[in-house]
């Protein structure tokens, strides 16, 4: 039997672009659970834009896997919410429809890139979310607005329908107020789909437990080095300590490859990222061609017109990384890289359970704050490992600075997603 | 000049018939469908879509790389080429770069001077780009007319080495790789461009062309022998030749110069991220090759008893092969005759394939050759009119049908005699010179009656009858 | 670094549109962000990347396609059943 919603927030973050005023939704574990959709999932019948002018007014004829899952299990999809132009941000300022503010304090950034998903369940609008994170656009703005966000472990979830970035970094993953409900959430979306091909048969339907006693948590001392916020280091101690008091070890290491991790990722999903967006040439889909111009001419000024500069500017640097010349010393070292940061956690992984540390560098800009693109770059530092390697991580709120949010990132094995929100929720138990 | 050797290499890409697209479940079976009907977001390029690869693909390729003599490499995979063209679904094309699936094989063809191995550089899988009709006339009115509906058909691109001699040589490999993969039944040579080649052509010592566009094998020849000639051409006037890509314009027999090597594309090759490596190398074993040409042909010689030439010639083509196996127990020796040197020649020269000609009637045929029931003229007259009824989409007549109505049947031994006796008494001179020992003479009395009979008697047989005759009078 | 004329050129490949206006912030900006980049070629393996899973296929089975209507739904133009696109010649 569907049943109807309606859904008419007050939306003072601008944390959507589509509302959808008459949710209809079903039974199911989630039926009437209100989720919003980050604008870059393709959902059947409501424009997906993915924040940018180049997609205004697309409507997919199909649903992402997620999506249909989501609608099976009963949840009302009750909108797309903002981000940074396809992703491609760390503050959702990189949105062609205006930025979202941080409920917390509208003079700052939500985080990014699914920081329009972030700021709607920080103020409540909906109950929960779901957002995508190539290099820590679902824990960075999970950190900065003060909710639980999870990007799953590479191939637990589908990415089928969701509008590529960099395809071999991201996944689709939940952001809720608190880690029981994301973990529901969670175990809804989770599964194999035989139409994307990096997913494996993995399904999630794992119970929270807060018991901890003898967990075995890495600390990386690079993640608490230079360019961190000493202050929120100490706030991410005080939750490390607290771990502790449950029966969690601590143990230090080192991480050499941390040196490469961010060059490697802004090489990799920019490489990606030129191939991906090419496709958006206004023939299919997108504001139709000027016609009377020849392909070529035609191409360019559609793309120019058509994507924001941050984005631009990373299509160049990806095809920087591409083309010859530059392949070798960027694209095909770049992996080199990447197998190293994966080999970094392998070793770590076999004395510990878990890896732990702060999500962000900082708490949330202010608007406008970041202006140089590579100092942008540099707040990614600390979420890029966990996609370069494919391994689960999960942020969980865990202290304030200046009433401002903190993140505590907990890192695991592949697979073990489990673990990683058994440790979340542990902590949350404990109270902030 | 003229002793320099000329050098070819052939890419042929092959449209392999499986059922459903290469990434996506549309069905391959588009042609005389109203464009973008076999459409889906992953073959429309959708945003958010993802590919996944057919097995039944992979298993053809296979199939080509052991029957080719390739070896299967241990892990291939695929990679995007990236360029931009509206018919290009996702602005790239989903390839094999650097890891395609087979590599280093070879192929026994009739060279031109005799057998020849030329060798196989790599045989990889990629996806056809959809189709563009070009629109308008005035340069400002033209446009682009997009259909999408191949956009995903599985091809896999066979490269060889430069080891091709000639343009005819080029042709004779097109031939047998063409009769290989019809063997294999991965691949339907009548489609409309399921086979297109290019052509890489050099003069030794000088700059390399690459022909694009050859879209039917019959055109390779003469895009090569236009080639050939450009570029001897060339340099008999001291001029250099231009490294470059031409187009083959097939309406007009000439290659034409698009756009000069170095403004071409830099590709940007990168592994697909949403495919993960292929590691089939072991499925080789498990395939099972059907009988291909070579080996049909040497059966033909022992089973049928035919010529090295004729068994040739009927196995040059898996329908024409079946053809002859269905109509050689009449007569083995008459079928290869009748089939290889009459009715192919009838065949190509109305432009059909061996479908045209319907079983029955050829065995019919045959049996009439073969009970002396009419001449060789006649016979060929019946096949004559069989095709030009299939050519005017008529049910075609039985031979016996058409001997009947046109009164083909041999003339009967009295009328022939009859006719005989009349020419020996028609011609006293002719009858002379007979008996005078000019043999001439007895060739000109069996015209005679030939005429008389209109042609429908054997003229060995009037030879007897009329030498029987003037012998006895002695 | 990269030189405004290596700039030009990489967005001429990529097709993206750059304005003379905008060749000098482009530049300065991809010249710091290759710069930092630079560290990976400090590296002296080229390691691939290993990927455990392999031969992920699917069966060939027809599934059913978009209609005609569909698949053009989002199409800026079409022409009897066709997109519509510049010309390329
Ligand atoms: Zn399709």
């Amino acid at each position: 039997m569907a049943k109807i919603l309606s859904f008419t927030p007050d939306d003072s973050v601008h944390a959507f672009l589509t509302t959808i005023p008459e949710v209809t939704y079903g039974e199911g574990p989630l039926s009437g659970v209100t989720v919003a959709v980050k604008d870059n999932i393709s959902t059947k019948g409501i424009e997906t834009t993915c924040a940018s002018k180049i997609l205004k007014g697309y409507i997919p004829p199909y649903d992402a896997h997620v999506v249909a899952l989501l609608k099976d299990a009963g949840a009302a999809i009750v909108g797309k919410t903002n981000m940074d132009e396809f992703g491609m941000g760390t503050t959702t300022e990189n949105s062609a429809f205006g930025p979202t503010l941080n409920p917390l304090d509208k003079n700052r950034v939500p985080g990014g890139s699914s920081g329009g998903s972030a700021a709607a369940v920080a103020s409540g609008l909906c109950d929960v979310a779901i957002g995508s994170d190539t290099g820590g656009s679902i824990r960075c703005p999970a950190a900065f607005c003060g909710i639980v966000g999870l990007k799953p472990t590479y191939g637990r979830v589908s990415r089928y329908g969701l509008i590529a970035y960099a395809n071999s970094l991201e996944q689709i993953g939940p952001m809720a107020r608190d880690v029981k409900t994301l973990s529901r959430l969670y175990s809804v979306i989770a599964g194999h789909d035989p139409r994307d091909a990096t997913t494996v048969n993995k399904p999630y339907s794992h119970e929270p437990s807060a018991n901890i006693e003898g967990l075995k948590i890495g600390i990386v001392e690079e993640f608490f080095g230079e360019g961190v916020n000493p202050r929120v280091a100490e706030v991410v101690k005080e939750a490390l300590a607290t771990l502790e008091s449950l029966g969690a070890v601590v143990k230090s290491y080192t991480m050499p490859s941390m040196k490469y991790a961010l060059s490697a990722y802004y090489v990799t999903c920019t490489s990606e990222a030129s191939s991906n967006l090419a496709r958006f040439d206004g023939v299919r889909y997108g504001p139709g061609l000027d016609s009377a111009k020849s392909w070529h001419d035609a191409y360019s000024e559609q793309r120019k017109e058509g994507f924001g500069k941050e984005v631009r500017r990373r299509i160049i640097l990806g095809t920087f990384s591409l083309a010859a010349g530059y392949y070798g010393r960027y694209y095909q070292k770049a992996q080199t890289a990447r197998q190293m940061v994966r080999d970094d956690f392998e070793r770590i992984f076999r004395d510990v359970d878990v890896i732990a540390g702060p999500t962000m560098p900082d708490i949330a800009f202010r608007l406008g704050e970041k202006s140089d693109p590579l100092q942008m770059y540099l707040a990614d530092i600390l979420t890029v490992p966990a996609n370069l390697a494919g391994v689960p991580a999960i942020s969980v709120p865990c202290g304030k600075i200046d009433s401002m949010p903190v993140g505590l990132q907990i890192i695991g094995k592949y697979f073990d997603d489990e673990k990683i929100i058994d440790t979340a929720f542990a902590f949350e138990q404990e109270g902030v | 000049m003229e002793d320099r050797e000329t050098i070819i290499g052939l890419e042929i890409h092959c449209q392999l018939n499986t059922k459903s697209k290469m990434f996506c479940g549309c069905s391959t079976d588009f042609r005389d469908n109203e464009p973008n009907t076999h459409t889906c977001p992953v073959c429309l390029g959708l945003p958010g879509s993802m590919p996944m690869v057919n097995k039944r693909a992979i298993e053809f390729a296979l199939k080509v790389g052991k029957a080719l003599n390739c070896t299967i490499r241990e892990e291939s995979e695929f990679s995007r080429k990236n360029y931009f063209y509206p018919d290009l679904n996702k602005a790239y094309q989903i390839t094999q770069y650097d890891k395609p699936l087979a590599e280093w094989g070879k192929l026994l063809i009739d060279g031109d001077n005799g057998e020849k191995e030329v060798k196989i550089t790599r045989i990889h899988l990629e996806e056809d780009p959809g189709r563009s009709v070009h629109m308008g006339t005035t340069d400002r009115g033209k446009y682009t007319l997009v259909d999408y509906n191949r956009a995903g058909i599985p091809l896999i691109e066979i490269v060889t080495e430069p080891d091709l001699r000639s343009p005819k040589e080029a042709r004779k490999f097109l031939n047998k790789l063409r009769a290989t993969l019809e063997y294999l039944n991965v691949f339907d040579s009548e489609k409309e461009g399921s086979l297109r080649v290019d052509a890489n052509i050099s003069i030794k010592g000088s700059e390399r062309v690459e022909v694009k566009n050859i879209s039917s094998y019959k055109g390779v020849e003469k895009a090569l022998t236009f080639e050939v000639t450009r570029q001897r051409n060339l340099l008999r006037r001291g001029q250099p030749i231009a490294r470059e890509t031409r187009h083959f314009v097939e309406t007009r027999g000439i290659t034409t110069s698009s756009r000069s090597k170095e403004e071409e594309n830099d590709y940007r090759y990168f592994p697909e991220p949403d495919l993960l490596p292929l590691r089939v190398s072991s499925w080789v074993e498990s395939i099972e090759l059907p009988e291909l040409p070579d080996a049909r042909r040497e059966r033909f010689i022992r089973q049928y008893g035919v010529s090295a030439e004729h068994a040739k010639t009927l196995t040059g083509g898996l329908k024409l092969a079946e053809f002859y196996e269905s109509v050689a127990p009449a007569d083995p020796a008459l079928a290869a005759t009748w089939t290889a040197d009459y009715l192919l020649g009838e065949l190509n020269y109305r432009d059909f394939t061996i479908d045209a000609m319907p079983e029955d009637l050829f065995r019919e045929l045959i049996k009439l050759i073969k009970s002396n029931a009419i001449t060789d003229k006649s016979a060929v007259e019946i096949l004559r009119i069989i095709l030009d009824e299939v050519k005017e989409g008529k049910g075609p007549e039985h031979p016996q049908a058409i001997v009947d109505r046109l009164g083909l049947a041999k003339s009967s031994e009295d009328l022939v005699m009859k006719m005989v006796e009349e020419v020996v008494a028609e011609q006293p001179a002719a009858v002379a010179d007979y008996y005078a020992g000019k043999m001439q003479a007895l060739n000109f009395l069996v015209g005679q009656v030939m005429k008389k009979c209109r042609g429908r008697a054997d003229p060995g047989h009037l030879n007897t009858l009329l030498k029987e005759l003037l012998d006895k009078k002695v | 670094m990269v030189t405004a004329e290596d700039v030009r050129k990489v967005a001429k490949l990529a097709d993206v549109g750059i304005d003379d206006s905008e060749i000098a912030e482009f530049t300065r900006q991809c010249s710091g962000v290759l710069e930092y980049f630079e560290i990976l070629d400090t590296l002296d393996q080229n390691q691939q990347l290993y990927r455990e899973r392999y031969n992920i296929l699917r069966e060939d089975e027809v599934t059913p396609s978009l209609s005609q209507e569909e698949s053009l739904q989002n199409a800026g133009q079409t022409e009897k059943g066709f997109f519509k696109a510049p010309r390329v010649m």
